[in-house]
């Protein structure tokens, strides 16, 4: 099976997140990392390698060089080798720009053999729109397979979990598909001692736009369809009263406070 | 003046509040037209939906009937708000800010070849949108520079204000690709009824964690006793105390509500995304260390297993 495997990289949520004065998101002042929910992404993808014999399962990001560091990681846990598309003109760009060039990224890939499964995180821990694989959906006219807690397959034969809102729905396709995955799925593994060591031998392409055929001025800041007017630091929240409980007395405060507000 | 597009939220033809909140942002932005795609026949069927929106503002109510495009998933319906959008060139598209929302947002701003937003909590007029990013510690302005703006909108972003529209009925046969229904659903399992308010609509939220030591007796009286929806923190989910369904955070729910309540949560970053916009935030936490502290507009250092059942029983008393 050829496997795709969407991974950004982005900046630690654990970190000091903040936006450049040209209202981007700050990608190079801040310790950045393959996005946590896209491990769950990498985990699915070699468990499908697994199962199938032959399978080639290729890390793909689009991201300023350090995003390298997202392929290195998904190499280091078994991934076969890694896609980068990384091209100044790409800076800024939004959901629309950054699925083209996915997408033609993958139609890349697809050249030499066709690509069975795309598959992706649940959301990107920085612009958390879950929308980037019904995208790819589209875009690639693929069947989409999304938001699976559960992912089962036999061969071509997709069969995915997903929690909606109101009801759970067992969602099936044949690939090739694009598959996104839930933190529901499974502990993503992490890299051995031997997986890192094998992970520097892994081939690592860089792609430019040109590459792909996608034209540098379809993509990026300039060429975006949304615009960024204005950002602003939210006031921290300054802490309140906070009261110890003792026999009871802890209760009662909370309630008059409650009731203070009028929430009783 | 144009129209603007709100895709109906229902469940089996009963509208949810969210789409009472769109209409009446649609309403600053032009003409509220609701696009209503469901069983037409089912339960009070288009008649009942009809009269819902209507209250709100729909000046239009597009009936799109599902019989071909209910068994797939999400891309039918985005086909169908495309051929629906192509004819009425509305001012801009609202679709509620939910899983299956946001996709097919993000699908039909390829077809309709848009600028898509998603998880706005504010839209004006312009559009003018308002996110709040980075587990809410930064709230961004903006706009939508090409094609016609599609966006998504949370729950609680507006108070719904009714306001009596014409609520005319506009049956559209829409023409769903055999590309469209490739990802079938197979089997479906409605979520069983709680009895609680809905976690993303309820104005005041009460949520458990590892500190409930998998008890959730306490946590679900006190919130009855504030009629309070029930949520928990993914360390609760995880030990299987809780459906994934009442998850807030990062990889759940994102609640909004006059009063979020955590007990047993120590208030990690993740969480915090799903709770930080909350008006008001209680906590009660035996640690008095825990992060979810700094957050707090009053809290108490205690066992929960004592704080909740005394204050239950408190509030019982006071509402007699
Ligand atoms: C990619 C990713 C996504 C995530 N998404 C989410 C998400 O969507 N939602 C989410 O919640 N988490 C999420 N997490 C997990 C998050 O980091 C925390 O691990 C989790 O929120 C912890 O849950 P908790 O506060 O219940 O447990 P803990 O952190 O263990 O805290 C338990 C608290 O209970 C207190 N306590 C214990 N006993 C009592 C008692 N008797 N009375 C009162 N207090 C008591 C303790 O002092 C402690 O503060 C995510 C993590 C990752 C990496
Ligand atoms: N720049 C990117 N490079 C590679 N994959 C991405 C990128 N952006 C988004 N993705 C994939 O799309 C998923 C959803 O992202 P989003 O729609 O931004 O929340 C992520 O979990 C990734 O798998």
């Amino acid at each position: 099976m050829n496997i795709v495997i969407c991974v950004k990289y982005v900046p630690d949520a654990t970190g000091d997140r903040h936006f450049e004065s040209d209202n981007t998101v700050d990608r190079v002042g801040v310790d950045g990392l393959l996005s946590e929910l896209d491990e769950y992404a990498v985990e699915q993808a070699l468990q499908l390698k697994e199962k199938n014999e032959d399978s080639v399962v290729t890390a793909l990001t689009v991201g300023p060089e350090d995003a390298s560091e997202a392929i290195k990681k998904a190499l280091q846990m078994g991934a076969d080798k890694g896609v980068h598309v990384v091209d100044d003109a790409i800076a800024g760009s939004d959901y629309l720009a950054t699925s083209q060039v996915l997408a033609a990224a993958i139609t890349k890939i697809g050249e030499e053999s066709e690509v069975d499964v795309v598959i992706c995180g649940m959301a990107s821990t920085d612009a958390t729109g879950s929308v980037i694989p019904a995208m790819l959906a589209e875009r690639l006219d693929l069947p989409q397979v999304t938001l699976g807690s559960v992912i089962e397959s036999q061969g071509k034969e997709f069969r995915i979990k997903r929690d909606g809102d109101t009801s759970t729905e067992v969602i099936g396709a044949t690939a090739p598909l694009v598959l996104s995955v839930t933190d529901q799925s499974g502990e993503a593994r992490y890299p051995s001692f031997k997986g890192i060591m094998a992970a520097k031998k892994k081939p690592l392409e860089t792609w430019s736009l040109s590459d792909i055929g996608v034209d540098a001025g379809q993509v990026g800041l300039d060429a975006a369809w949304t615009a960024v007017e204005n950002t602003e630091e939210r006031p921290p929240r300054t802490a309140g009263e906070v009261v110890t409980d003792e026999d009871g007395s802890g209760a009662k405060a909370l309630v008059d406070f409650l009731a203070s507000k009028k929430f009783i | 003046m144009s129209e603007v597009l709100v895709l109906v939220d229902h469940v089996d033809g009963k509208v949810r509040k969210p789409t009472f909140e769109l209409l009446t942002i649609a309403k600053r932005l032009g003409e509220p037209s609701a696009v209503f795609i469901g069983d037409p026949g089912k339960s009070d069927g288009a008649d009942g939906v009809v009269a819902a929106v209507k209250k709100y503002g729909a000046e239009k109510v597009y009936v799109v009937d599902d019989a071909q495009i209910k068994g797939y998933l999400v891309a039918p319906k985005a086909e169908a708000l495309q051929q629906i959008a192509e004819k009425a060139s509305p001012a801009a598209i609202l679709i509620p800010s939910n899983a299956e929302g946001k996709e097919i947002a993000g699908r039909l701003a390829i077809k309709l070849g848009s600028g898509l937003i998603t998880d706005a909590v504010d839209v004006q007029e312009g559009p003018v949108t308002t996110q709040s990013v980075f587990a809410g510690s930064y709230t961004v302005q903006s706009k939508i520079t090409q094609g016609t703006p599609i966006i998504t909108v949370k729950p609680n972003s507006a108070a719904p204000e009714e306001s009596e529209g014409a609520g005319t009925v506009e049956e559209f046969a829409a023409t769903i690709s055999d590309s469209a229904k490739k990802a079938k659903i197979v089997a479906s399992q409605p979520r069983a009824a709680s009895g609680r308010p809905e976690l993303t609509e309820a104005a005041i939220v009460v949520a458990g964690g590892r500190g409930t030591g998998g008890n959730f007796e306490e946590v679900e009286g006190f919130a009855d006793s504030l009629g309070a929806a029930v949520g928990a923190s993914r360390a609760a989910v995880d030990s299987g105390w809780k459906p994934h369904a009442f998850q807030i955070g990062q990889t759940g729910k994102v609640v909004s509500p006059q009063l979020y309540v955590a007990n047993g949560i120590s208030g990690a970053i993740q969480h915090r995304a799903g709770m930080q916009t909350s008006k008001t935030i209680v906590a009660v936490n035996k640690d008095e260390e825990a992060p979810i502290f700094e957050l707090v507009d009053f809290g108490v250092v205690g066992d929960l297993h004592t704080v909740l059942p005394t204050a239950t029983e408190e509030i019982t008393k006071r509402k007699g």
